[in-house]
Formats: C-alpha cells, sequence, structure tokens
C-alpha cells in the first residue's frame, strides 16, 4: 500500500491531482481510497487530500506517515515534510517553494511547473505537469491510465482543454528520467 | 459492472433516489453538506422528487413526517448536533409507525464539538434517541459501498416495519470517496391502507400520536413492543472476520472497524490470533454471535472512537462471561492502526502470562 498527500493553495488543483490518481488506480484495478480536508481550515488557505492505493482492502483513509508527499505551496511544505515516512519522496514545485526539506533521508523531485505551465500557454495546469512527474516517480500506474481518466473525469469541457493537459503532463513526465 | 469513485455524502443521495426516495429535506451542517447539495441538484431530476432546504432541523424532520404519511419515501439528515433538534420528531414518527430514513454523519461532541470524525452518539441512535418507549433500526457502515448498499435496505426496513431508520456513519465516511458499485433497488412493498390522500368516498384514516386515554396509551406501547422484538428477532447484522482461531476479538463498528481491520492485519503478522466482530446493525444489536463467541474465547477488546458506549452493549451480551477490555479516542480524533495494534498487543501479552500462571 502506498499513501500520498497532496497539497497546496486552494486554487492549485491539489484536489484534483488527487481525484484523477485515485480514479486512474481504480480503474487499473487497485482498491483506493480518497479523503479531502474539509472544513473551516481550507476556506481560501490550504487544501489538501490524501489518496491511499492498495492491492488489499484499505484499513484507514488517513496517512499518518505517506509514502510520497505533493506539496504545491511553502505552507503545505511545512505543514507535511517531518511527517513522511523514512526515506519517501517529496514532489516539490520550485516554481514557488524556495524552502527546501531540512531532512536528508528523503528524495527530492523539484518540479518548476510554474515555468513549464506558462510555456504551454496556461499556468492553469501546473497540477497536471506535477502530475506526470508523480506518475513517473511512483511507476504504479501507466501514463496512459492516467491520461484515458483524466479525460474521462474533465467530461464535455472543451478539446482544447484536454490538450494542453496531455501536453503539461507529457512535459512533467518527461522531466524525470 | 459499472464502477465509479463517489464521496460517502453523495452516495447516500444516489442510494435514496435509486431506491425510490423522492422527498428529502435538511438543513445545513458539516461534515454532510455534500448530501444535502446532492438532493438539491439530483431530486428534482427525478419525476415526482422535492427538495427543501429547511429553516431548521426540526422542520426538516417535521416535513418527512408529513412527506411520509402522504406515502413518500423521504429523507433527512444531519450531523450530531443537528440530530439532536430532530428527536422530537423522529420520537413522533416512531408513535405514529410512519417510515423514514435519518442520516447522521456523525462529529464530535457533545455540544456544537467539533467537525471531524466521531462516534459519540451510539447511545442517542441505539436508545430510541428522543422521549417515550421507542426505537429505530441503526445501520453502521464500515465503506462507502457498505453505505450505497445500507441507504437502499434503510428504505425497505422503514416500509416493512413503519419505523425511522436511522444511518449512523462519520465524517470520515461521509467525506472519503470510495469505489462503489451500485445495486439494484427491489420494488418497494408498502400497503395503500396506510398513506394518508384525502378519503375520497371511503373511511377516514387517522394517524395519532396523541392518546390521552392510559390503557389505549399502553396498548400502543406494547404493539410498538411486540414490533421491536420483531425486528430483533430478524434483522440483527454483523460481519465477522479472521475469527477461526482467535483467543482475542476486537468489537468495533464504522470507521473504528476499518481500523481494527488494519490493526488486526499487523497483529496477525507478529502471531498474534485476533479477529474481528462489527456489528452493521447498532440496534437491534447482533448480541447473539458474541454470546456464541463467549464459549470459546476468553477475551474481548471493544474499539470505539468515544468514551465507552457500545461497550455497555458487550458487556450486556456477554452478561459477565470473558473479560472485557475497552480502548477509546473521542472528541474527533481518529486513531491509527498502528496505534490498535499496541494496544492489542498489550492485552495479548497480558492475558498470556494469565493463562499460563
Amino acid at each position: 500500500m502506498t499513501k500520498t498527500i497532496f497539497a497546496g493553495f486552494g486554487g492549485q488543483g491539489v484536489l484534483m491531482m488527487g481525484y484523477s490518481y485515485a480514479h486512474a488506480a481504480m480503474n487499473e484495478g487497485y482498491e483506493v481510497t480518497y479523503l479531502p480536508s474539509y472544513g473551516a481550515e481550507v476556506r481560501g488557505g490550504t487544501a489538501n487530500c490524501t489518496v491511499a492505493v492498495s492491492d488489499d482492502e484499505i484499513a484507514s483513509p488517513i496517512a499518518s506517515e505517506p509514502d510520497y508527499l505533493v506539496v504545491m505551496n511553502n505552507p503545505s511544505l511545512y505543514m507535511f515534510q517531518n511527517r513522511i515516512t523514512l526515506g519517501g519522496v517529496i514532489f516539490l514545485n520550485s516554481s514557488i517553494i524556495e524552502a527546501r526539506p531540512t531532512r536528508k533521508d528523503l528524495e527530492i523531485c523539484e518540479i518548476p511547473a510554474g515555468e513549464i505551465a506558462t510555456e504551454l500557454g496556461n499556468p492553469r495546469v501546473q497540477n497536471i505537469v506535477v502530475m506526470g512527474a508523480y506518475v513517473k516517480k511512483t511507476g504504479r500506474i501507466s501514463p496512459d491510465a492516467y491520461l484515458k481518466s483524466l479525460k474521462k473525469i474533465m467530461g464535455e469541457k472543451k478539446k482544447s482543454i484536454m490538450d494542453v493537459n496531455r501536453k503539461a503532463f507529457t512535459a512533467g513526465y518527461e522531466l524525470l528520467s | 459492472m459499472n464502477k465509479i469513485l463517489i464521496q460517502g455524502n453523495h452516495v447516500i443521495g444516489e442510494a435514496a433516489i435509486r431506491a425510490g426516495c423522492r422527498f428529502y429535506a435538511g438543513y445545513p451542517i458539516t461534515p454532510q453538506n455534500e448530501l444535502t447539495e446532492y438532493m438539491a441538484e439530483n431530486i428534482r431530476k427525478v419525476e415526482g422528487g422535492t427538495f427543501i432546504q429547511a429553516e431548521s432541523e426540526i422542520a426538516a424532520i417535521n416535513m418527512i413526517l408529513g412527506a411520509s404519511a402522504a406515502g413518500a419515501r423521504a429523507m433527512t439528515s444531519s450531523s450530531s448536533p443537528g440530530i439532536s433538534l430532530k428527536q422530537e420528531g423522529i420520537s413522533s414518527m416512531a408513535a405514529d409507525e410512519l417510515p423514514g430514513v435519518i442520516v447522521n454523519i456523525m462529529r464530535g461532541g457533545p455540544g456544537l464539538g467539533n467537525i471531524l470524525p466521531s462516534q459519540g452518539d451510539y447511545y442517542q441512535a441505539t436508545r430510541g434517541g428522543g422521549h417515550g418507549d421507542y426505537r429505530t433500526i441503526v445501520l453502521a457502515p464500515d465503506s462507502v459501498q457498505e453505505l450505497a448498499d445500507l441507504t437502499m435496505d434503510a428504505f425497505d426496513l422503514a416500509d416493512k416495519y413503519r419505523n425511522p431508520v436511522l444511518i449512523l456513519a462519520d465524517g470520515m465516511i461521509g467525506q472519503m470517496m470510495e469505489p462503489v458499485v451500485f445495486g439494484e433497488p427491489r420494488p418497494r412493498k408498502y400497503d395503500e391502507s396506510y398513506v394518508l390522500k384525502g378519503a375520497g368516498k371511503g373511511r377516514s384514516r387517522f394517524i395519532r400520536g396523541l392518546i390521552l386515554d392510559a390503557l389505549k396509551m399502553e396498548e400502543h406501547n406494547w404493539k410498538l413492543h411486540r414490533k421491536y422484538q420483531a425486528i430483533e428477532q430478524r434483522e440483527k447484522r454483523c460481519e465477522i472476520s479472521r475469527t477461526e482461531d482467535a483467543d482475542l476479538l476486537i468489537i468495533a463498528y464504522g470507521t473504528a472497524a476499518r481500523i481494527a481491520k488494519g490493526a488486526i492485519k499487523r497483529s496477525r503478522e507478529a502471531g498474534m490470533k485476533v479477529g474481528l466482530i462489527r456489528p452493521i446493525t447498532l440496534w437491534p444489536f447482533p448480541d447473539h454471535v458474541i454470546r456464541e463467541f463467549s464459549d470459546k474465547v476468553e477475551n474481548f477488546l471493544v474499539f470505539e472512537m468515544n468514551t465507552g458506549q457500545m461497550l455497555d452493549d458487550v458487556k450486556l451480551a456477554l452478561n459477565g462471561r470473558g473479560h472485557v477490555h475497552f480502548y477509546g479516542r473521542p472528541g474527533g480524533v481518529v486513531p491509527t492502526p498502528v496505534e490498535l495494534a499496541k494496544v492489542i498487543a498489550h492485552h495479548y501479552n497480558n492475558n498470556r502470562s494469565l493463562d499460563e500462571d
């Protein structure tokens, strides 16, 4: 079983990151849970969600020691960096986050998601850039499986939006080699 | 098989609509708001569907009382403090023998408490909750899939016994998304003779909870009591898992039961023979199963996200047999499987040394 916390500002699409990954993992036959943060603390501030993916039944959807942490802003890094398991991986949006984790046991994947998304002409797809890197590094599901789910979630939205998301995902995927 | 990833609160709404719920009234409260939102959006899309955002929780429960009397499958939902407000109406529905489904997505309490997952409303749910001598059937799912199935069952049970049915879950089950496959709802069986829809040329019908004559009220009480006895005989449900060789049994429901499953897995890997009894109906309580296990198991660990409420029912079931231990985390804390596994190890090893003496 692996657990991931996705965290950032409300509006950066962190809930979408977790939801789309959980959706894709479900379609690949895994047991999944998706738990969003809810309530007063998320209004206008930080948002996060936890995704668990497993071959077996999942006991708790909460991650007290996540294997992976995806952070889109500074406060999220401060909030979660010491919760991640020993030797875990942090995916870090280096376009915004100036700080770096103090722990030496972690593997850090820096992703300049803001710059890449801006180059693609739509800063809003920076979350999907990070998802490209995440899917590559974690390796549990194929890029095709992820994109198939993303397309399904986007539904009837304009084709051009899916096109830019696909480009964003590919850019992130190819960033880590 | 059409598997979808869906949130618990949404699943209740979707399952209710599929089961033929055509009247929903509610008043917003976290952590169940997404259910009210879902009904606002979707119940009006089906023929005869009515959504009302009521002016209060009290108004909402009385609206479903009225809708139920008029023959609709009706539902309301809230979270702990809001459910307290509904108790007068639930008592009235029990007195009037009206079916209806009430959803409680529990949060930390007492009072306004907080919005986090908790199981503090067990007593309220299983002891009637409001005033008077009555019971409500209480269903406690431990996954989003089971929430879908039990929501459909809730409407059938409510009709079958003409009694309110509670779905008791917490903020975690309500907020969490999991894969769900919706089952086929059964066709409704509800005798037209119970429905108030205008006498026409026939006889007047009455649904009445105010019975001033003591003997008539007593008769009504015994009638309800016989119904509750029938429910106790027929409707107890529970899941048992990994009990075959167990010498310590955990008893937990809902979110706590999920955590217990994770803890049991760890404990088993460490060589401890631990099993689970998970009540699915909290009332009627599956006491017969617990009692049967007391022939071969000496130690029971009740695990709840409160300070010990179902604990009483377990002790009643065991009636002095075996040793009953308790571990609880109230107030909105969600304990971890690792934490519970440590508690299990403590009791398991203690009892080992006792047995060897």
